[in-house]
């Protein structure tokens, strides 16, 4: 399972609205990301497998009730406006949490509120899309998962490693310096490789877009 | 009628539909979404729509006839309603629904009264309009032809 699920990026979806769970799912679905769909954030964040008061709980899922790392997600999308959590508190829980902090998240709103918008972006949201959420906005979620993809990629090599020998101080230093090398040359593959994705699209935008920037208010 | 008889009368009605308001852009979006995997996206998103708005106007019309009108709450109600036509394209729905969260900022009764009555009769001709299209897409169906795009 672990190995089949590597293959496409999965997105969990937050939204209290039907249509809208509806349409988010047939989007995601079409963009080629494996889907799930949930109507509040206290469920987003069970399927997570975190409590509201922040514990982690091992027994979430159905899929695999040992461990809760075995159903990743790659990305949370969720809607803005919702009752009791809202989009912006499950945001903050998630970035809060040390197991699910890099887990990159879009916030939805119908809403075009510059202020709302800002406060997301700084609390770490990657991207804000306006509702009605097109296609062509799905097309901004792929390089936020693959740096991710990545990310985790390193961090497991760098566990191995400090496994495999004991490290004498001088060479935890040469370690370290190794690892942030590699997260320098990530980095910059990443963004050659967000910008070639970007300047392949052309979206015909008639309404603004926010992403990675704070609007001004 | 033959095939192509019925797929113009789509067409036309279909564009109608779009020139008179009742339909915007996101209609087009979520047809654009359907496709032989799933080819009855749209009729399951619209009744959707249908069973989703007749909760809401419901709850509208309880909270409206109360003694104390609790507006946070009619105006939640019309939010949901606001989005969810705006999410199938329902242009002329989610339009009153704009006067009508407007009204409840006010707090304005008589508005709000105004606003339910016009997003009942509204809702009420999108509902025909897209059950007619409905039944002009299954008659071509039916006479073995395909739904233009």
């Amino acid at each position: 399972m672990g190995m089949a699920a590597e293959s496409q990026f999965h997105v969990l979806a937050v939204d209290d609205s039907i249509i809208d769970r509806k349409l988010i799912e047939r989007l995601l679905k079409t963009s080629s990301y494996q889907v799930t769909t949930v109507d509040s954030g206290s469920k987003a964040l069970k399927f997570l497998g975190l409590h509201e008061d922040g514990a982690t709980n091992p027994n979430t899922s159905s899929v695999s009730p040992n461990n809760h790392q075995e159903v990743e997600v790659n990305l949370v999308i969720t809607d803005y406006c919702m009752p009791g959590m809202t989009g912006y508190d499950l945001l903050k829980k998630i970035k809060e949490s040390s197991s699910l902090k890099n887990i990159p998240v879009v916030i939805m709103s119908s809403e075009n509120v510059p202020s709302r918008i800002s406060r997301c972006l700084e609390e770490g949201a990657e991207e804000f899309f306006l509702k009605p959420v097109r296609l062509s906005d799905l097309n901004k979620l792929g390089p936020h998962m693959l740096k991710t993809k990545f990310k985790d990629h390193n961090q497991k090599r760098e566990k191995q490693e400090e496994k495999a020998a004991f490290q004498s101080p001088k060479r935890q230093e040469q370690e370290e310096q190794h690892q942030h090398q590699q997260q320098l040359l990530q980095q910059q593959s990443n963004n050659n490789k967000r910008k070639d994705i970007e300047e392949g699209l052309s979206p015909e935008r008639t309404r603004p877009r926010y992403s990675g920037i704070t609007a001004a208010v | 009628m033959d095939v192509l008889q019925l797929q113009k009368q789509f067409v036309d009605y279909r564009a109608s539909l779009y020139h008179e308001g009742f339909l915007d852009e996101q209609f087009t979006q979520l047809q654009e979404l359907q496709d032989e995997n799933n080819p009855d996206f749209v009729v399951e998103v619209v009744s959707l729509f249908f069973e989703d708005s007749e909760r809401l106007l419901n709850e509208l019309t309880k909270a409206l006839e109360q003694q104390s009108i609790d507006f946070k709450r009619v105006d939640a109600h019309v939010h949901q309603l606001k989005g969810s036509s705006s999410s199938i394209g329902a242009q002329r729905v989610q339009k009153v629904c704009i006067a009508f969260r407007n009204y409840c900022e006010e707090q304005n009764i008589e508005g709000c009264l105004k606003c339910l009555q016009q997003v009942k009769h509204e809702y009420s001709l999108v509902k025909t309009k897209f059950e007619t299209m409905f039944q002009l897409e299954q008659q071509i169906l039916t006479a073995g032809g395909s739904i233009p795009v």
